[in-house]
C-alpha cells in the first residue's frame, strides 16, 4: 500500500475525539485511524481535550455509594480485548461491518458503472460504492460533511489523487467530479451527514433513474 | 467499611500533578491487584463528574447517575487494559465515558476504541510528547483551553461537552458550517503547539 497522503481534518478529528461526529462519519473516521498512526497519534492527543474538559466540570453527586466489588473480582475483562480482523483492503472497524473481504459484498447496481452496498448507521448515510474503470463521477459538492475512503484502486479530482488508506475530508464549498482509475476503477467507503443532499454525490448519481 | 464521602472544592484541586498522579496510581492498583479501595476512591473521585459530563450531553439525571455508573464498572471490569505509561487516568475514564455516551445516548455504535484500541499501530509511531509525565500533558491542555478566544473556546466546549456535530454548532450559534470548522482548527493548533515542541 502506498503511503497515506491525504488525511482527515483536524476539525473532523475534534468531533471524532468529541463522540459528535454523525455516526456514518464517525465509521469512516474509525476505519481511517485504523491504519493511519499519523491521524491515530492525533486522535489520541485529542482525547486529552476531552479529558482537561471533564476534569473541568463540576461535580454532581451520585445517589449511590460505590458498589460492592468484592463479588466481582473474577469479572475483569482481563487483557483480551474483543478482536475483529480486518484484512489488507478491509480495516478491522469496516470489516466488522462488511466481512474482510470486498469481493464478497452483495453488490446492487446504481448507475451506469456504478454500484453500491449500504451499510446501518444511525445518522447520515453510510455506503460501500464500486466505480468501473475510468468512470467519471458526476460534477456535485458537499452540503453537509462528507467523507470518503478509498479502499481500492482510486481516483482522481481537483484535490489529488486518492489511493487506498486515502481520505477525502473536502470543505462544502468544494465541488469535484472524480475520475475513477482508468485500469482498475476504486472501491470507497463513503459517508454524508444528511441522507441525501440535493447537491450530494448519491443523489447526482440517480439522477438519471430517478428522474429527480 | 462504608463510609460516606462528599467532596468539596475538588474543581480547584483537579489540575494539580499530584492528584494526576494520585489517580494513576489508584487507577495502577486497581490493574495490578483489584484493589477495591482504590476503586472505591477513583468511584468518589470521577462519578460526580462523569454524572455532570453526561447531563451536560443532554442525560436527565437518572440516565446520567446510570451512566456515570456504568463508566465506573467499566473501569473496574477493564482497569488492566490501563497503561500507565499511555496516558493519564482522567483520559483514559473520558475515553470510557465517551464511548457509553455515544452508545447510550446518540443510539450510536461506537466507533471509538478505547486508548488501547491504538496500541499496536501507535507503537511504531511514538508520541513525540510521551517523554512528558501524562499528569504535565493534562495540565497543560488545560492551561491551553482555559487561553484560547472564546469563540474558539465555545466551539471546543460545544463539540466535547454537548456532543454537538459541525452543523449542530453552526446552527446553534448561528455561523457558517466553515467558520465553525475554522475555529475548531485553530483551537486544536494552539492546543497542539502546547503539548508537543515540534510540527
Amino acid at each position: 500500500m502506498t503511503p497515506i497522503t491525504h488525511h482527515l481534518d483536524d476539525a473532523t478529528l475534534m468531533s471524532f475525539a468529541a463522540g459528535s461526529l454523525p455516526q456514518a462519519l464517525a465509521a469512516v473516521a474509525a476505519t481511517h485511524i485504523a491504519i493511519c498512526p499519523h491521524c491515530a497519534r492525533e486522535a489520541r492527543r485529542l482525547d486529552l481535550v476531552g479529558a482537561a474538559l471533564l476534569a473541568g466540570l463540576g461535580d454532581t453527586p451520585l445517589d449511590q455509594p460505590a458498589p460492592v466489588m468484592a463479588v466481582r473480582r473474577q469479572e475483569a475483562d482481563g487483557g483480551g480485548k474483543t478482536q475483529s480482523t480486518g484484512s489488507a483492503e478491509v480495516p478491522a472497524p469496516l470489516a466488522r461491518l462488511v466481512g474482510p473481504d470486498l469481493d464478497r459484498v452483495p453488490w446492487r447496481r446504481m448507475a451506469l458503472g456504478v454500484w453500491h452496498h449500504r451499510l446501518p448507521s444511525g445518522e447520515g448515510d453510510l455506503r460501500l460504492i464500486k466505480v468501473a474503470a475510468g468512470r467519471r463521477m458526476p460534477a456535485h459538492g458537499h452540503g453537509g460533511a462528507e467523507l470518503t475512503m478509498m479502499l481500492r484502486g482510486s481516483y482522481s479530482d481537483v484535490t489529488g489523487t486518492y489511493h487506498p488508506g486515502d481520505v477525502a475530508d473536502l470543505d462544502d464549498d468544494i465541488e469535484h467530479a472524480p475520475v475513477a482509475d482508468p485500469a482498475v476503477g476504486c472501491i470507497c467507503l463513503i459517508a454524508s451527514e444528511k441522507p441525501a443532499h440535493f447537491k450530494g454525490l448519491i443523489p447526482r448519481l440517480v439522477q438519471p433513474l430517478t428522474g429527480l | 467499611m462504608l463510609s460516606v464521602v462528599t467532596f468539596q472544592g475538588r474543581a480547584h484541586s483537579a489540575s494539580r500533578p499530584e492528584r494526576q498522579v494520585r489517580m494513576a496510581d489508584l487507577l495502577q492498583r486497581v490493574a495490578d491487584r483489584r484493589d477495591i479501595d482504590a476503586f472505591r476512591q477513583l468511584y468518589v473521585a470521577f462519578g460526580p463528574r462523569v454524572k455532570s459530563y453526561m447531563m451536560r450531553q443532554g442525560a436527565d439525571p437518572d440516565t446520567a447517575e446510570e451512566l456515570a455508573q456504568e463508566t465506573l464498572l467499566a473501569v473496574w471490569r477493564k482497569a488492566q487494559l490501563y497503561a500507565a505509561d499511555k496516558g493519564s487516568a482522567t483520559t483514559w475514564i473520558y475515553t470510557i465515558a465517551r464511548n457509553l455516551r455515544i452508545d447510550r445516548l446518540r443510539r450510536e455504535f461506537p466507533w471509538q476504541e478505547l486508548p488501547e484500541g491504538h496500541a499496536e499501530t501507535a507503537s511504531d509511531d511514538p508520541l513525540p510528547d510521551e517523554a512528558v509525565s501524562a499528569a504535565e500533558r493534562q495540565i497543560k491542555v488545560r492551561t491551553a483551553l482555559a487561553q484560547l478566544p472564546s469563540d474558539q473556546h465555545e466551539v471546543v466546549a460545544l463539540s466535547y461537552l454537548e456532543g454537538l456535530s459541525h452543523s449542530e454548532i453552526a446552527q446553534r450559534l448561528n455561523l457558517p458550517l466553515g467558520t465553525v470548522k475554522s475555529r475548531m482548527r485553530l483551537a486544536y493548533q494552539k492546543i497542539r503547539e502546547t503539548v508537543e515542541d515540534l510540527k
